[in-house]
């Protein structure tokens, strides 16, 4: 009950404190509301790019074909390699026969083609389809490099993936989502700078109230606390705006993009519950983001 | 051990200077004490060494049962509640009203609202200001303004009530009403008076211990003392 007593007492004094240093406030919960909406937005979209990435990633196989004359038993032992391999993941290995892929090209041809005729004509020896692996990696930057490993394999005639994706694509999407975290943190940094501003101007104007609560022995704790939940409001506060757009805009721009972000590729997450976990992330940062500054500068100047 | 004790303590600042110097002297529960000397001679030094406003650099500085010296500064808040502080400049907050600026320390621990008022209302009883609880400290005289410091210092019933030149901003006539009041604390209360003054007829008025410092030196320490310092240094 004092612990309540002590808070609630001091959640009114930190709100008095900021309508009275009203334009430090403001200038700090703007600060706070573009750094969070800047962040909200990069979420949103390293949220949905990312989401294509994954899709793209485990659509990403390498093909490997064993030489058309392999015996039984040489073409499991090149199952046998590429399970020692660790980019490879051992339970997503697809073997197809020669059989099944002529198979699987005749009922992909029209029967009336040219191609359909040769192709069914085509008898166990003289098939000149080359049985395949189909291999899926867990990192796709090692793409590359297990594709040469497979190729050393004994009786492995060639190795297949999509080059293109991998060498130009996803290095894109790395950068692109390296350089949104840099501005993000230091956004963040700024933030937390001009919130320290607010609460040592504060700290300044109460200092008289401040030397008389050490003299008649109130605890440092209670002596911090207005100003750490004077931080918390002007991170909470400062999350509004960011909170309320990201939800309006998201699902604005989920009806009027068709589901998809800029491109058929990319198909959008619902907004629901999307949009409430990216503001649950909003609110928390906002809060520790305030809480931080402020305890940063109450440590400084208070010396307590 | 007495309620107070200090052993060979001293206190040199940063900048070189020696305020106090090998202090030895002890105070008992209920004394009324005055501790007088020319400026700069360690008197405020001294004081602020019993609320550990300041460390002592070397000696052992005990009051009711703490030892300042090896205080933390996260723990010094509760030497401070068992201490009652007035200042010459009375330090009051000019947005609050009487009651509540010697309500302003219970409220901050965290007290009910209805066990705080009887304190308040007899510590302002106490010092003779029931009747302005209401007004603010800039529509009360300098005298009236340092019984509302001393009030709240007494509200939380201290063991030790430390003033420090109390009566320094005040004229002779007022000087005296206030030093009546603290002593009736003394006598009513049975708190432990720690008084820095220079006002000669105050000290020797009341007739209490004396306790003089000469360059942070104990250069007299007289029960039923007279003012001896030496006001041309």
């Amino acid at each position: 009950m004092k612990a309540i007593r002590i808070f609630f007492r001091n959640v009114g004094s930190a709100l008095k404190s900021i309508s009275r240093n009203l334009s430090l406030s403001m200038a700090s919960i703007i600060c706070t509301s573009i750094t969070l909406l800047i962040v909200g937005i990069a979420f949103v979209l390293s949220a949905n790019i990312n989401g294509f990435t994954k899709d793209l990633e485990s659509s990403l196989a390498i093909f490997v074909y064993v030489d058309k004359d392999a015996t039984e038993e040489e073409i499991e032992a090149v199952k046998s390699k590429l399970l020692e391999i660790k980019n490879i993941k051992s339970d997503q290995i697809i073997y197809k026969s020669k059989a099944q892929l002529k198979d699987e090209t005749l009922s992909n041809t029209d029967k009336n083609s040219a191609l359909y005729t040769i192709v069914n004509s085509w008898t166990e020896e003289n098939n000149p389809l080359k049985p395949e692996y189909l291999i899926s990696v867990k990192e796709i930057e090692e793409l590359a490099s297990t594709a040469e490993t497979i190729r050393k394999i004994n009786k492995v005639d060639s190795v297949q993936y999509s080059e293109d994706v991998v060498d130009n694509m996803i290095p894109v999407f790395n950068v692109v989502e390296k350089v949104t975290w840099i501005i993000i943190i230091g956004l963040i940094v700024v933030t937390i700078f001009l919130i320290c501003n607010t609460i040592r101007l504060t700290i300044f104007a109460r200092k008289s109230e401040i030397e008389i609560m050490r003299l008649v022995g109130i605890s440092n704790f209670v002596i911090k606390l207005p100003f750490v939940i004077e931080g918390l409001f002007l991170g909470l506060i400062g999350a509004i705006v960011p909170v309320t757009t990201i939800i309006l805009g998201y699902i604005i721009a989920y009806d009027k993009m068709d589901h998809h972000l800029f491109t058929n590729l990319i198909t959008m997450i619902e907004p629901m519950p999307f949009v409430i976990y990216v503001s649950l992330i909003l609110v928390a940062l906002g809060a520790v983001i305030g809480m931080i500054g402020s305890y940063g500068t109450v440590r400084k100047y208070l010396k307590i | 051990m007495k309620f107070i004790d200090i052993k060979n303590c001293y206190k040199v600042y940063k900048n070189g200077v020696t305020a106090i110097a090998d202090l030895t002297l002890s105070i008992d529960k209920g004394e009324f004490v005055f501790v007088t000397g020319a400026s700069g001679c360690g008197k405020s030094t001294f004081v602020k060494l019993l609320y550990r406003e300041e460390k002592p650099t070397k000696g052992q500085v005990w009051v009711g049962g703490i030892n300042v010296a090896k205080l933390y500064n996260s723990r010094v808040y509760k030497l401070r509640r068992k201490l009652g502080i007035v200042f010459q400049d009375f330090k009051l907050l000019p947005k609050l009203t009487v009651y509540e600026n010697v309500s302003f320390g219970l409220e901050n621990t965290g007290m009910k609202q209805k066990e705080i008022k009887p304190l308040v209302l007899k510590a302002l009883e106490r010092v003779g200001l029931k009747e302005k609880i209401r007004s603010f400290p800039n529509q009360l005289s300098g005298g009236e303004q340092q019984r509302v410091c001393i009030a709240r210092a007494i509200v939380n019933d201290p063991k030790v009530l430390i003033c420090d030149e109390p009566t320094g901003n005040l004229d002779p006539k007022t000087s005296k009403e206030i030093m009546k009041v603290i002593a009736n604390i003394n006598k009513e209360m049975g708190t432990t008076v720690i008084t820095v003054t220079h006002d000669k007829e105050i000290v020797n008025s009341l007739k209490k211990r004396v306790i003089t410092l000469d360059n942070g030196v104990l250069a007299n320490d007289t029960m039923k003392g007279k003012y001896t310092a030496d006001e041309s240094n």
